[in-house]
């Protein structure tokens, strides 16, 4: 399993930049209010922080359930 | 892995061609309506963001500028760019020019001024732009041309600089359509789920 994840804070403007970066399609947006990630998709590779226009993406380490 | 392209991804194409028809007959400005139109009908009828996510051709052309020329510099935007009071400010901003330049159109329209053949940059810098031939419509069609040009251009002029200075899509972070139908959104999903 991937060790890190990215997470998206409250001040995403759901411009969509992330979808189009992300290699495993791991990004949707929420209702056009903000981008959600799959958890279950998401490596951790760090190509949506990269290209985030708000930097409101983190790539943290993943909390071990 | 490499996503599929899909037609939508060349949209930056259809914007770069409507700047440059603008150079050559203003009344084309007309057609830059769509992109005020078309993401609130997103929005409204379909309480999404598709129109940023996937059809916005400043966003894409943006991104082509910024990663595939390099003119970006790739830099985080500074906090207060993104802050809501900014994203919020530049809104109320934004529209209150846009029907400042309505109400130009109506006083056109009922005679009291005559055209007046300028883009104005920035909300500014008065440019002259007399060799646009728009004999054939009447002056207020002419006007309203005149002024909706002056924001898509001063607005992609924006986009341009803070793609440079920022990141490639700087500009989708306080781009007012972006805000309104963000906000048109998030009400919606509000009151739905209140109900």
């Amino acid at each position: 399993m991937a060790k890190k994840i990215a997470l998206i804070s409250e001040e995403c403007v759901a411009c969509g930049s992330c979808l189009k970066a992300c290699p495993l399609q791991a990004i949707s947006i929420f209702k056009g209010s903000h981008a959600i990630i799959d958890a279950t998709k998401c490596v951790g590779c760090g190509k949506c922080q990269r290209v985030c226009p708000a930097s409101v993406i983190t790539i943290t380490e993943r909390k071990e359930s | 892995m490499k996503q599929k392209k899909h037609w939508y991804d060349y949209l930056w194409i259809v914007t770069a061609t409507y700047l440059i028809l603008g150079f050559f007959n203003i009344l084309f400005a007309w057609i830059g309506i769509l992109c005020f139109i078309i993401p609130i009908l997103f929005a409204l009828i379909g309480g999404n963001k598709h129109y940023c996510n996937h059809y916005c051709g400043r966003g894409q052309l943006l991104e082509r500028l910024g990663n595939g020329l390099r003119l970006s510099s790739h830099r985080s935007i500074p906090s207060w760019l993104r802050s809501k009071w900014f994203r919020y400010g530049f809104l109320v901003f934004f529209m209150t020019m846009f029907f400042n330049m309505l109400f130009s159109t109506y006083l056109v329209f009922s005679n009291v001024h005559g055209l007046r053949e300028i883009i104005t940059l920035f909300w500014t810098f008065k440019v002259p732009w007399e060799w646009t031939n728009t004999s054939m419509v009447s002056p207020w069609i002419a006007q309203f041309s005149f002024g909706f040009y002056s924001l898509m251009l001063t607005s992609t002029l924006l986009g341009l600089i803070t793609m440079a200075l920022y990141k490639p899509r700087s500009w989708c972070v306080y781009c007012p359509m972006g805000t309104m139908t963000q906000s048109i959104c998030q009400l919606r999903h509000k009151t739905t789920s209140s109900r």
